[in-house]
């Protein structure tokens, strides 16, 4: 699926679909019935208050909680039949990258190469990958260092690369820039518009647009559980998405992305 | 001291116990489960006096309650963290005083019996017990090392580790019952009080000198062998309990490493070239809004935010 990102969406399944997702944590309904689409080459974001559900909606569509209603498929495969794992990179909201053990930045990142190599032994071209995905990072020069002595932004660039490494068609990314330096949210942000014109789809919670702005296509904004607005993005810095703002864009229906993602200027 | 048939036994099992301890206890610490272990050795004290009162091996009969004991954690732990310390203590206090009390239950069995399984014996290592300890700890080697790379992304990230597509339970589950035959591998001559400590001491020494996970492998298992032979060897010599002879010996090398370790880490500071490289990039701001704190409109936006 690397079809670019203006001929995508047509006949093509989207990357993410989810209808009517509902969720709970701890018996407290956090997601009331999200409808969430993605489709190829798209980059969507989600905006919202704490607790307004961004990251239960991620976690959902990563699988990772269950969902109590709603349907859930990737790449037009049922969430339980889907198999084709090495399709989707994910980057889960960061603690930190380290564990109870050292573990080289290379260890880490070699993990993501899994869904490509399962059981069968790691061979040259994975390592290959590896070693592009730090470039890309540029944190090649550090590969054989602990994880655990990385700064915060570096650790994040590490799980980006992780996630990028098995050459994903759909990159899910919850608060990628949270705590993480201006100079590594640059080289995320070039990292991230790469990924975006080898023609891969993007779904990431953000706090705010930030230096990604120009990427995203669309921006899903969620409130108590429930999607406040599904549109463009707000052109400003982002406060007219945000809950507490009481206007609500009248973008509802079809919007035509085709001619956002076209439009000279948004994709340099 | 090699003539003596118990104590070719003894240093073979004291080998075996070597690689697998450690090669297990790696992932549990690298899951921030260092005492998983131990909980499982009062399991299988359960085992051990079952063993005993039903008349079979309690090799064996401790192999199937500490795994049944493993599966039960594993699941606890699995389905949140909410009660699950309180439920792993239950389970190693119910594991200790079922054994004690099951063993006085037995018709030839006595708290004189469970002793040797407690702190370890050289002297009771069995034919028998070493063709089940050479099986079991053959099985153990072959997942810990054969599933490396499965085993070290599931400890490393669960989350992501699912998103591999990997089975995540199924690897949990093997390593929670690879945990426990490891236990019962290890309880004839370390005894099931200390063989956590056999787990977890080694990968501690060795991690305070290396930074990947695959050279803390090596290291740990090559202080396990180590440590294991030669404190075997010196119970032979000067009549010890092998168990808290090894363990000992363990701790004094997590010591000496640690003494080492200091100018070893300042010489590889001072001559590694980006040395001085990472104090500039180690500045990590705390949050989006000191990000974009110059711009007004963008500081107010997050403040909406909050």
């Amino acid at each position: 699926m690397t079809s670019p990102p203006a001929s995508a969406g047509t006949g093509t399944a989207p990357a993410v679909r989810l209808l009517g997702g509902a969720a709970s944590l701890g018996g407290r309904p956090v997601l009331r019935g999200v409808d969430l689409t993605v489709r190829p080459g798209e980059v969507v974001s989600l905006l919202g208050a704490n607790g307004s559900g961004k990251s239960t909606t991620i976690r959902a569509v990563m699988g990772s909680v269950p969902l109590q209603r709603g349907t859930l498929e990737l790449f037009g495969t049922p969430y339980g039949r889907f198999r084709a794992w090495h399709r989707v990179g994910y980057v889960p909201q960061r603690t930190s990258a380290a564990s109870g053990v050292p573990a080289s930045v290379r260890e880490v990142v070699s993990t993501g190469r899994l869904s490509r190599h399962g059981l069968r032994p790691f061979r040259r071209r994975d390592r290959e990958a590896v070693d592009r995905a730090l470039d890309a990072v540029g944190m090649l020069d550090r590969a054989g260092d602990g994880v655990g002595n990385l700064s915060g932004g570096q650790q994040q660039r590490v799980l980006i690369a992780r996630a990028m490494v098995g050459e994903p068609d759909l990159l899910v990314m919850d608060e990628p820039m949270a705590g993480v330096d201006l100079a590594s949210q640059q080289v995320l942000a070039d990292t991230l518009e790469r990924e975006v014109r080898r023609g891969a789809a993007v779904l990431l919670v953000l706090h705010e647009l930030g230096p990604l702005e120009p990427l995203i296509d669309r921006a899903v904004v969620l409130r108590d559980g429930c999607v406040a607005h599904d549109g463009p993005p707000p052109p400003a810095a982002g406060q007219h998405a945000l809950p507490g703002h009481d206007h609500v864009h009248p973008h509802g229906g079809d919007h035509d992305r085709r001619a956002r993602t076209t439009a000279p200027g948004l994709l340099p | 001291m090699l003539n003596a048939a118990f104590m070719q036994r003894a240093l073979l099992a004291a080998l075996l116990i070597g690689v697998t301890a450690p090669a297990v206890g790696l992932y549990l610490v690298q899951r921030r489960q260092a005492i998983m272990g131990d909980g499982i050795g009062h399991v299988a004290l359960t085992g051990v006096s079952l063993g005993f009162l039903l008349n079979t091996s309690p090799v064996w009969m401790a192999t199937l309650v500490a795994s049944a004991g493993a599966v039960v954690m594993e699941l606890i732990r699995e389905r949140g963290r909410t009660r699950g310390d309180i439920a792993l203590a239950m389970l190693f206090y119910g594991g200790m005083a079922g054994g004690a009390l099951i063993i006085k239950l037995s018709p030839d069995g006595s708290m004189a019996n469970l002793t040797s399984y407690l702190w370890g014996s050289i002297l009771t290592v069995s034919t028998a017990d070493i063709a089940t300890v050479g099986v079991l700890a053959a099985l153990v080697t072959a997942i810990t090392f054969g599933l490396r790379r499965q085993l070290f992304a599931v400890c490393q990230d669960e989350e992501f580790a699912r998103v591999t597509g990997l089975p995540v339970r199924l690897l949990n589950l093997l390593l929670a019952v690879t945990a426990a035959v490891t236990v019962t591998v290890a309880m004839r001559v370390v005894g099931l009080l200390l063989v956590s400590a056999l787990m977890v001491v080694p990968v501690a020494a060795a991690q305070q000198v290396t930074r990947s996970f695959a050279a803390t492998q090596a290291l740990a298992v090559g202080i396990g062998v180590a440590v294991s032979l030669t404190g075997t060897t010196a119970s032979y010599y000067q009549d010890l309990p092998p168990g808290p002879a090894i363990v000992v010996l363990a701790m004094v090398v997590f010591g000496l490493i640690g003494v080492l370790a200091v100018p070893l880490a300042r010489r590889r500071h001072r001559t590694g070239g980006g040395g001085a490289e990472p104090a500039a990039c180690d500045l990590v701001l705390p949050g989006p809004r000191e990000d974009t704190g110059s711009g007004q409109g963008p500081a107010r936006g997050a403040a909406l935010a909050e």
